[in-house]
Order: structure tokens, then C-alpha cells, then sequence
């Protein structure tokens, strides 16, 4: 027999109560959780997506489709294949203002039987690249060698595995970490690798709308502003002097998606803080209900001795028990929704998505449950006082 | 020697005097009725007893010490250590078994002790009816609980209010025949009630009048 023994039967013989406390904080905790996660792993994404792009401008081909088919590359993972002359990356690098400047070329591979997989091959230059190279590095030290590739954390292949891209076989040398980008969806390969990519494909009557030829064809150029350059006037330069090619500031080709992001965690704040709101009225209203049924049963115990803080002290840990359950419960629901389904959310917000680190979980996790902690500890602060100052005598008085 | 002493103790609500100078003493291993009609004054003299009321004025003393003039909290620290209560309405915690609520009053006083509470059970004739939540216990077996807990600490005065007032005949005899046996061993009852039978099972009984003491009677059948 303790405090928290008394708690605990006071709680298990009353289920009723103890299930819609536990409940209400099991719900507060699961929008919490739930939506910080959602809100963390779309910024993280988004984060990602800035990092992946790593550069200030971005020259594609000035074709309608070819921006649209650039982004929706990074956010949905979906195929795309267009095409410049190789000469406009020496045109940027006559820009002024240009430090550095890294062409790409984009090829997809068919869901046929020349191909192991539907995916997007990016050849890159790696004496020139900035940005895919120092992410590379992470999980492969050395170069990419011819018909070696480097796959996205969600292509379906094993280091050491061979695919077949257009009958040419390509050996995984790497697995790349998450971007929760549409990049994860992709395989890198060098230059040398992707014109004979390019040429079997062409081979297999693969039109890709080439320029002129394989070889001196790249999908796009990543540019890396000098410092003290205007962005702004530099891209209007590249614009000027690059033909039949767009350069678009990197920033400008997120911020529709800093956008819908800004608007998502506006949204989820807001029913975040609403749920907050309800749950804690009712959680008040409920202690209120609480202190009238329990009014009789305190003024026994004072009657047998216990003192007004040992009574209070009761009533805030049976909310710190129910809170702490109810957290839990709330955390584990918000986790078994959110993490399974990540690919699912990532889909139908059509935004990038990265789940947080597992140390970042484990920090959220702990907040919300010391919030669930003090919001049932606020909630039945008041209750533990009136309690706590039941008369004895009068309230049983009144009782009889 | 005297174990209570009520000297000059008023009790007053705005323009009511429910108790008006009463002047009573009750010894040690005493076993006193304190009788009246509704609005003499029992209950009132009944809560600053207990511990659970101050009068307006005068003095109580408990075991020599004056409880008029002491703060809530070591009313709280008395009433614990000194006084086992008993309830017309029985007053069990509801969530906890026959010996549960034995072993709260315990908890509070000293250390729970299951064997001793189910001794105490035991005692009451309720031993095999220990581990019942108070909602599966007839209202006299509620009722014996509550003598149980009362006596769990020793306490050197046992207060009833109105103990048998929800009881059947049997039940009232059942419990009577454990305040004698109490009474036996020492300890000293006081007994609130306005059931005259009840009343003559004590050795004396102090009436109540408009809040004050109308008369004392000896019960010169008592222990015969």
C-alpha cells in the first residue's frame, strides 16, 4: 500500500475514467507526434532537396517540358529524358560571374525486357560535378568506373548485384542514402557509362530527341555562382548567352514547393493547437467531474489521516499515469500511421519527405510525452487543489 | 482518569448555538452514548471530537492535550494517531477490497500490514470476505469493515456516529457485541446515536438538548 498503489487500484477499478483520460491524452499525443513528424520529415526533405541541387542555377533546354519534367524528376521520382548540345556547357562557363559549372545527362530506362527496372539514369561528369559527387562520397570512397553505378536508397538492387539497362550490364557499386527526394528513385553513372547507355538505347530504336549526337548531349547544367556575384544577374547573363536553353535559379524551382510546405505546416500547427485546445477543456472539464465524484472518497482519507498533499499528490500522479499511457499509446498509434505510410504520404502531398533521424525521433517522442505530462499535470492541478481542501467533516455532512 | 474533557465548549454558525457551554468528561476505557433528537448538537460534538471541527470557544481536551487551539494539520496528525472512526454511512473507499481499506488506515498511521489487517477482518467475522470490493458486501458487513479499520491502530478512543443506524436488528447486535468486546479489552467508546437500545448498551449515556447537556444517565444494567 502506497501513493501510487492507492493510484493505481483507483485507476484500474475505474476503467471507465481512467480509459477517456488516457484516451484524450492518447489523442492529443498522436496529433502532436504524428504531425511534428509529418511537418520534420517534410522540411527535412526539403533541406535535402536544396542540398541534392547544390547549386545556384540550373541551364536545361528551353523546351516547355523540360523544366516541368527537371522538377517533377526531383519531387516524383518520375522518368525524364531531354536533351542539349554539350557545347552549352562551355558557353556557361564563358558567363562571367560562373565559378564552377557541372553538365548531367538524363536517360530512362524502359519497363521492357532490355531493362531490369523503370528509372532514371543521371550520368555526371565527376571531374566537374559539385553536388552528387560529395553524396556519393558517403557510401563509396572511390570514383564511379565505367558501367559501374550508384543506386538510390529505393531502387530495388543490392551492392555487388548486375542490372540491365538497354542489355548493358551495370554493376552496383553503391547504395546512396535517403534524400526523401524523387533523386532516392534514381541510379548514377559517369559520363562514359551514360553515352553507352545513350547509344544502346538508341540502338534498341529508343528515340530520346538527341540533339545531334549521343556524345555530346547533356540534359542539364548545374552552375556554381563566384562569390560576390549577383545570382540574379548571372542567370540573366546565362540566359543571354546560352541558346535554346533556360537557366533557372535553383531557389526559384523550390519555392513552389517552400511554399506548399510552408502551407502544410501551417495547416498541421494550426489542428495541432486546436486539438490542444479541445482536449484540454475537456481534460479540465473531466477533472471537474472528477472532483464532484470524488469529493466523498477524499474526505475519508483525510478522515483516516492522509494529509491535503499526499491527496494531491494523488490526484496529479493518476494524471501523471494516465498521461504518461495515454502518451505512449498516442505515440505508438502516431508511429504505426506515419512510418509505414511514409511513401504513401510522400506521394499524396507530392512534396519531398525524409523521416527525421532516429535520435531526432526519439527527442520528439520524449517531448511529447513530457508535454502529455504537463498538460494532464495543468489539467488536474486544479482538481488536486479542491481536493486537497475537502473538509472532511462538511463534505460528509452533505454526502449523508 | 480522564481521557476527554469538553470544558465550556460552544459551537456557534452566525445566529445558532448548535452547542451552548457544554461541559462533559468521559475516562479512560469508558463506553459513553451520547443521545438527542435531531439538532441537539450530537454531530457537532461529534466533528470537534474527531478532530474535524473547532469550536467557537472553550476548551477540548484529548488525552490532556487541548485540540481547540491546534492548526488543521495537527488535527489531522491527532485524529490519525489517537481516534478510530466509525460511520453511519460507513464511508469504505470504493475501489479497494474489505482489506485494502483496512490496511489504508494503516498506510497512513504507520506501515500496511496485510497479515494484521486480516487479523482485524478476522475479528469482525469477515476474514473469508476480504479480498470483496465494498459494492459485493452487505451493508452490515461494510459496516464491520469499518469497526475493523477503526480498530486497526489501537487507537485510545473509538467515535461512532450512529453505527447501527442503517443496520438490520442482527447486524446491530453483531456489531454492539464487538464495541463490548473492546470495551473489554480497554478501550473507550463513544457512541453517537438516538436509538435508545443502542444507548443502554453503554455505561453511560450524556443527553443532548438544543445543544446543550439535558442530563447524564448510569446505565446500572450495564455488563450484567
Amino acid at each position: 500500500m502506497s501513493i501510487f498503489s492507492l493510484s493505481r487500484k483507483n485507476l484500474t477499478r475505474k476503467p471507465g475514467r481512467a480509459a477517456v483520460l488516457t484516451l484524450l491524452i492518447a489523442f492529443l499525443s498522436l496529433a502532436v507526434f504524428g504531425g511534428s513528424v509529418v511537418v520534420l520529415s517534410l522540411r527535412q526533405g526539403l533541406a535535402s532537396l536544396e542540398a541534392r541541387l547544390g547549386a545556384d542555377i540550373i541551364v536545361v533546354p528551353s523546351s516547355a517540358q523540360s523544366k516541368v519534367s527537371f522538377q517533377n524528376m526531383f519531387l516524383q521520382g518520375t522518368t525524364g529524358a531531354f536533351y542539349m548540345d554539350v557545347s552549352s556547357l562551355d558557353r556557361a562557363l564563358e558567363v562571367e560571374g560562373v565559378e564552377k559549372a557541372a553538365p548531367q545527362t538524363f536517360l530512362a530506362s524502359l519497363k521492357a525486357d532490355c531493362c531490369s527496372i523503370k528509372i532514371q539514369v543521371i550520368g555526371i561528369d565527376p571531374a566537374a560535378d559539385f553536388t552528387v559527387q560529395p553524396w556519393i562520397a558517403r557510401s563509396y570512397s572511390r570514383e564511379l568506373g565505367d558501367m559501374d553505378v550508384a543506386v538510390g536508397c529505393k531502387v530495388e538492387a543490392e551492392v555487388g548485384e548486375i542490372i540491365r539497362i538497354y542489355d548493358q550490364r551495370c554493376k552496383v557499386v553503391a547504395r546512396l542514402e535517403a534524400t526523401g527526394t524523387g533523386l532516392d528513385t534514381a541510379v548514377y553513372c559517369n559520363m562514359d557509362t551514360m553515352r553507352a547507355l545513350l547509344a544502346a538505347a538508341e540502338e534498341k530504336g529508343i528515340s530520346h530527341k538527341i540533339t545531334s549526337d549521343s556524345e555530346d548531349s547533356i540534359s542539364a547544367i548545374y552552375i556554381k555562382v563566384q562569390d560576390g556575384y549577383d545570382i540574379d544577374a548571372v542567370n540573366s547573363r546565362l540566359n543571354g548567352h546560352i541558346r535554346k536553353a533556360t537557366a533557372v535559379r535553383t531557389r526559384s524551382m523550390i519555392t513552389g514547393v517552400s511554399d506548399s510546405l510552408a502551407g502544410i505546416s501551417r495547416t498541421v500547427t494550426l489542428l495541432i493547437a486546436a486539438v490542444w485546445a479541445l482536449a484540454f477543456i475537456i481534460l479540465l472539464l473531466a477533472f471537474v467531474l472528477i472532483i464532484r465524484e470524488r469529493t466523498r472518497e477524499f474526505a475519508v482519507l483525510r478522515l483516516l489521516g492522509t494529509s491535503r498533499r499526499m491527496l494531491g499528490r494523488m490526484v496529479l500522479l493518476e494524471s501523471a499515469l494516465c498521461s504518461l499511457l495515454g502518451g505512449v499509446i498516442g505515440i505508438g498509434v502516431a508511429a504505426l500511421a506515419v512510418f509505414p505510410f511514409s511513401t504513401l504520404i510522400e506521394t499524396s502531398l507530392n512534396l519531398p519527405y525524409l523521416r527525421p533521424a532516429l535520435g531526432v525521433i526519439l527527442l520528439l517522442a520524449a517531448g511529447t510525452l513530457a508535454l502529455a505530462v504537463i498538460i494532464g499535470a495543468l489539467a488536474s492541478a486544479g482538481a488536486a487543489w479542491r481536493l486537497s481542501r475537502v473538509d472532511p467533516g462538511t463534505a460528509l455532512r452533505e454526502e449523508n | 482518569m480522564s481521557l476527554l474533557e469538553l470544558k465550556n465548549v460552544s459551537k456557534i454558525y452566525g445566529e445558532l448555538k448548535a452547542l451552548d457551554n457544554v461541559n462533559i468528561h468521559v475516562d479512560q476505557g469508558e463506553w459513553v452514548a451520547i443521545m438527542g433528537p435531531s439538532g441537539s448538537g450530537k454531530s457537532t460534538m461529534m466533528n470537534i471530537i474527531g478532530c474535524m471541527d473547532k469550536p467557537t470557544k472553550g476548551e477540548v481536551l484529548l488525552d490532556g492535550v487541548d485540540i481547540s487551539k491546534e492548526s488543521s494539520k495537527h488535527l489531522t496528525d491527532i485524529r490519525r494517531d489517537k481516534i478510530g472512526l466509525v460511520f453511519q454511512q460507513f464511508h469504505m473507499v470504493n475501489y479497494l477490497t474489505a482489506v485494502e481499506n483496512v490496511m489504508v488506515s494503516q498506510y497512513y498511521h504507520s506501515l500496511p500490514d496485510e497479515k494484521e489487517a486480516l487479523e482485524a477482518l478476522g475479528r469482525v467475522g469477515l476474514r473469508e470476505r476480504a479480498r470483496h470490493l465494498p459494492s459485493q458486501l452487505s451493508g452490515g458487513e461494510q459496516q464491520r469493515v469499518c469497526v475493523a479499520r477503526a480498530l486497526i491502530n489501537h487507537p485510545e478512543l473509538i467515535l461512532a456516529d450512529e453505527p447501527t443506524g442503517n443496520l438490520d436488528e442482527a447486524n446491530e447486535n453483531i456489531v454492539l457485541d464487538l464495541f463490548a468486546q473492546l470495551h473489554k479489552e480497554g478501550t473507550t467508546l463513544i457512541v453517537v446515536t438516538h436509538d435508545p437500545e443502542v444507548a443502554e448498551a453503554a455505561q453511560r449515556t450524556i443527553v443532548l438538548e438544543h445543544g446543550r447537556v439535558a442530563r447524564e444517565v448510569i446505565n446500572e444494567n450495564f455488563g450484567k
